[in-house]
């Protein structure tokens, strides 16, 4: 049993994803930032869509009654276990009745919580993710509150122990952000100098970073005639372009579909780089073509089954 | 090959997405193109197709570039393409879904505007806004909110312009040439003309979803008492909506 002591700015329990039911006009919703959630699942042993949980800008508090092996990747929430600081992109045991606290994020912008087993919370249409808007997944569909009582699931894919995971693996959080696009599916909606604008330019995060979307401040670019177009689909990594000129990359609770032009999309690799992303971050853009992006996509498969594999093989060893 | 596929199009959405467009307007007919597609993906799917979601005038295809490539799908949706028969949607039957609506009063506090502008009397908005179904173009915004096409355009009002920070469940509304309600609490810019009590979307239900695209949708006037009996039974489980079937050749 774990306990939320402190519930954190934004916490929520996420895993994969809701996939299949877009055509419903339901978000994928899941994990963010997809790399660091992976990882967590992996460093303690459990399958690729194990719950885990997603801390946001400030962290959350738990009491431990048991002891558990567990996670923390992504954004340096300077954790601490009953106030010895923890490292970040580790397994590490959380001793019965202790506390895992975090704090403001440093580097960063979301942090993961990964427990072996899981969290035990009911799927809702086969997925344990909360999505707000429609207060379905996760806990009761909304975010943690002080008080909430969590239940550690028994679904793990391979023994695991605590471990360090290898420099190589861990990534930066560097600013400015670079963010790989692939053009379409209305960049014909914009002439070339427009489009060599967005690419040239830098853009910032404004206020709004929350899991719907980013909405960024910078140059703004115009569509040639009217912004909107028929409503179409539109999945996470699509660059909307209001038609007051400027950027809105759609994340996790995106809307299925949308009525502006797109001008492209984020490669799925990158958008753990946006994830990462807070208010004031600066974002630029480069233009790439379908290989690099499925390069991308493969050269992360491969991290995962290297650091599933080590794991393994030191609890082996 | 069928002359409405003479403009298709196939686009780049993200290493991820493949748009199969048959036009840039609403029209029945490319929506029937995107149905017969849709149906034709989902029944025969291929590995690596994660998700297809129909719009009004495209179909895109989600999938995993890792399992199947853009060159592989393309031609696989290509050869799909091929077999489409528009006429033969004529003989297909689709779903009819009657919704009960309570309209004006509390539940439907715009009624009287759209009256107003319009020039019709409330009883006139209500006789029109339930004289004919409305296709289901498609689904987005939240959960379960359908697209509806068909307007009369004797009940076209502008949307508002500072849209309302939180719908109801359930509300009915119209706004610009379009119609429909909101399954869950939302911000909206339509103008609310009444309320439903039943749940278009329950994660627990099975369908959870209660329209799909290329249904139909009926809007039935229903008295606050019916309303607030039938609001008991949708929570006890007890109220089944009224389905009922109509062909395509005798669509509005």
């Amino acid at each position: 049993m774990i306990t939320t002591t402190q519930p954190g700015q934004f916490t929520t329990i996420q895993d994969e994803g809701r996939l299949g039911y877009q055509a419903y006009g339901m978000p994928i919703a899941g994990a963010m930032d997809r790399y660091a959630y992976r990882v967590a699942n992996l460093l303690v042993g459990n399958r690729e869509n194990a719950a885990v949980i997603e801390m946001t800008g400030v962290g959350a508090a738990f009491k431990f009654d048991e002891e558990q092996l567990v996670a923390v990747c992504g954004a340096d929430m300077q954790g601490q276990v009953n106030g010895v600081p923890i490292s970040n992109w580790s397994a590490f045991l959380v001793p019965r009745r202790s506390e895992i606290r975090f704090g403001t994020a440093l580097s960063g912008y979301r942090t993961y919580l990964a427990v072996r087993g899981g969290f035990d919370v009911p799927p809702v249409l086969g997925s344990r993710s909360t999505y707000t808007r429609a207060k379905i997944g996760g806990f009761e569909g909304r975010a943690l509150r002080q008080g909430d009582v969590l239940h550690v699931a028994q679904d793990t894919a391979f023994k695991a122990k605590p471990r360090h995971l290898e420099q190589f693996y861990i990534p930066r959080y560097a600013n400015p952000i670079n963010l790989r696009v692939l053009l379409g599916p209305q960049d014909n909606m914009f002439t070339r100098e427009t489009i060599d604008i967005f690419f040239t330019s830098t853009y910032t995060v404004a206020g709004r970073a929350d899991r719907a979307g980013y909405q960024l401040k910078g140059p703004r670019i115009m569509t040639m005639g009217r912004p909107d177009i028929v409503s179409d689909a539109v999945c996470m990594g699509a660059i909307q372009i209001p038609s007051y000129g400027l950027p809105f990359i759609m994340t996790a609770d995106h809307q299925t579909t949308g009525g502006f032009a797109k001008i492209g999309y984020v490669i799925r690799t990158d958008l753990a780089k946006l994830a990462q992303a807070s208010p004031g971050d600066t974002i630029h853009f480069t233009c790439v073509n379908e290989q690099e992006a499925i390069e991308a996509l493969e050269q992360e498969r491969q991290y995962y089954r290297r650091i599933a594999k080590q794991g393994d093989d030191h609890f082996v060893g | 090959m069928n002359d409405c596929l003479s403009n298709v199009k196939l686009l780049v959405a993200g290493e991820y997405g493949l748009v199969i467009e048959f036009g840039t307007v609403i029209s029945p007919e490319i929506n029937q193109l995107v149905r017969q597609l849709t149906i034709l993906i989902t029944s025969n799917p291929i590995k690596g197709i994660v998700e297809v979601v129909p719009t009004y005038r495209s179909v895109t295809v989600y999938f995993d570039p890792l399992s199947v490539t853009r060159q592989e799908l393309s031609r696989f949706i290509l050869q799909l393409l091929s077999t489409v028969k528009l006429q033969e949607l004529d003989r297909v039957s689709s779903k009819m879904v009657h919704i009960p609506v309570c309209y004006g009063g509390v539940l439907g506090p715009d009624l009287e505007f759209v009256a107003r502008y319009t020039g019709l009397s409330a009883r006139e908005v209500i006789t029109i806004h339930t004289s004919k179904p409305y296709l289901v173009y498609m689904l987005g915004f939240t959960p379960g909110f359908p697209y509806l096409g068909g307007l009369s355009e004797q009940l076209m009002v502008p949307r508002q312009e500072k849209p309302r920070a939180k719908v109801p469940a359930g509300s009915v509304g119209i706004g610009g040439n379009q119609t429909g309600f909101y399954p869950i609490e939302s911000p909206g810019e339509w103008w609310l003309i009444g309320r439903t009590p039943i749940r278009a979307f329950n994660p627990e239900g099975n369908p959870p979803f209660l329209v799909a695209a290329g249904d139909y949708l009926h809007f039935v006037d229903i008295t606050i008492d019916e309303y607030f009996t039938i609001r008991r039974d949708v929570e006890t489980g007890a109220y089944k909506p009224e389905i009922s079937y109509v062909y395509e050749g005798g669509r509005p």
